[in-house]
């Protein structure tokens, strides 16, 4: 499998970049997008329409600058695009539009909505009969304040959505924190859970690929600094 | 209305792609179709926000949505998820709400649902049904879940005497000759205002379907008086009325569900009465309009 080179992914978000600078969360969220894309999705630009392809859905829609550094790297959008992210005539807005970016599953932005739409993604795919594919969703330890996650990481759990991975990236950023580790408000729902540190490619693969295929999987990627 | 919209939505899972998605209301009567598609009948507990953002995940594997529960708690409390979930990632999905404005009127402000037509305006491309007898729903419901883009079926315990299965245009009911004002009934709101204007020379026209609003047979009909009447939040069309007529000297009532929170119980028939929208209350707003009868 082809990976992604450190070098390529900066030299491709300093095209995003364009001069600007950017928050922590970007970087807190590009190794675990990194993995992703290298080594667990089970999607290229060629199957984007595919049925049977794995669901990636960013929910914390402004971790944007290295979804679409990785999108460009993996040949799902022309690498072109980046330069002009935000601007009047793109298709890259800060935060990402599904009918806008090939290889975009989700419109997000707003907080808390990319859990629900994953359960929704999961049911779906479990009602036709196709037991392949699998359903990854990116949230971030703040998001998790948003109570819709905790209607969909209850229903999730007490239903054994067996299709469904929910990736917390901590970065230690929710006000009012989640004392016991945000991994606890899932297993105590009967999730299993892996939490890694969120720099560690070997670490995030293993977690990432760990699910046990009886019950939803959450990987807490942990990442000192950032929102 | 909710007896026939459960029968329907059990011969319409009889196609793999519909799915129905609840938040515990109605789930018994539900549950001999759950246990025939156990796949496809979810019921995700008393969880408004995740059963539309389950309906959008369906809708984006292919499935067809029918989501169900209580007019407030459906259009009100998930309008987000409605507007994002659904709209912005550009899926349908076909919303089924009972309890309409005052349905449970002795449960209280909590149960009304007199603004769920016009949040669902506030979004672009849906049809809204709202019909005025339970032999329209069956036809209606079947219509939507066929189709591929977002609708809203407004459910009630009320009721005309006569259903009118064919009324997405405005359907002539009674027809007062040329230039007599013209009186649109919105759904169940039908009988009583027939019978405000039994002694008037008023066109009435009949339509359960106001979004989109068949402009093009309110102008053919339209003189320069048109009353509204609506089952839900007074002033909802108004818009639509006002922008189809734009081009010709008018006036308009809109007559509706007020806006304050009355703060009393009792039952719908006297909420109708408070709003005025009785036959009696009516008949004072619509002769104030037209002017004493001659």
């Amino acid at each position: 499998m082809t990976t992604t080179t450190a070098t390529e992914l900066a030299a491709l978000l300093d095209r995003v970049r364009a001069g600007r600078e950017f928050g922590p969360n970007v970087y807190s969220t590009l190794d675990v997008l990194q993995v992703l894309y290298d080594r667990v999705l089970r999607v290229t630009p060629a199957t984007v329409d595919d049925p049977d392809r794995d669901r990636f859905l960013l929910s914390k829609g402004h971790a944007v600058a290295g979804y679409y550094a990785l999108l460009a790297a993996r040949g799902f959008v022309p690498v072109e695009w980046l330069d002009d992210q935000g601007g009047p005539a793109s298709r890259l807005g800060d935060h990402p539009d599904r009918t806008l970016v090939p290889g975009v599953e989700i419109g997000s932005g707003s907080l808390g909505h990319g859990l629900g739409l994953g359960v929704g993604t999961a049911l779906g795919l479990r009602a036709q009969g196709r037991t392949n594919p699998r359903v990854y969703v990116l949230l971030g330890d703040a998001e998790l304040d948003e109570g819709s996650n905790h209607e969909a990481v209850a229903y999730a759990g007490a239903t054994g959505l067996a299709n469904l991975t929910a990736i917390v990236v901590d970065n230690h950023s929710a006000t009012h924190g989640w004392p016991g580790g945000a991994a606890s408000r899932f297993t105590v729902n009967g999730w299993s859970a892996a939490t890694v540190d969120g720099r560690d490619h070997d670490a995030l693969h293993r977690a990432l690929t760990g699910h046990d295929h009886h019950r939803p999987h959450v990987v807490v990627a942990v990442v000192d600094g950032g929102e | 209305m909710r007896e026939e919209f459960v029968r329907t939505a059990e011969e319409v899972l009889a196609d793999p792609r519909s799915v129905l998605v609840l938040a515990d209301i109605s789930a018994a009567a539900f549950d001999p179709a759950a246990a025939r598609y156990p796949d496809r009948v979810v019921n995700v507990g008393i969880r408004e926000q995740l059963m539309v953002g389950v309906a959008g995940g369906l809708a984006l594997t292919g499935q067809r949505p029918i989501v169900h529960s209580y007019a407030p708690f459906l259009v009100e409390r998930a309008y987000e998820q409605i507007k994002l979930d659904l709209g912005h990632q550009g899926v349908g999905a076909v919303l089924v709400g009972i309890g309409a404005s005052y349905d449970r009127a002795a449960s209280g402000r909590t149960h009304l649902g007199p603004a769920d037509v016009a949040l669902i305006d506030t979004l672009d491309g849906w049809t809204v049904h709202v019909p005025g007898h339970a032999d329209e729903v069956r036809p209606l419901l079947r219509a939507a879940v066929c189709g591929s883009g977002s609708a809203y079926l407004r459910l009630s315990t009320r009721s005309n005497a006569t259903a009118y299965p064919e009324a997405d245009g405005l359907r002539v009911v009674r027809d007062a000759g040329p230039g007599a004002p013209l009186l649109v009934a919105v759904g169940p709101a039908l009988d009583a205002a027939l019978d405000a204007v039994a002694d008037r020379p008023v066109t009435v026209a009949y339509t359960h379907r106001p979004r989109p609003f068949d402009t093009t047979g309110l102008r053919a009909l339209a003189g320069s008086e048109v009353i509204l009447v609506e089952p839900y939040l007074a002033g909802t069309s108004t818009r639509v009325v006002s922008e189809a007529l734009a081009d010709r000297p008018h006036r308009l009532l809109a007559l509706g569900v007020g806006r304050a929170d009355l703060r009393r119980y009792g039952g719908p028939e006297d909420h109708d009465r408070w709003h005025g929208l009785d036959a009696a209350g009516l008949r004072r707003s619509i002769d104030a309009f037209l002017g004493p009868t001659v």
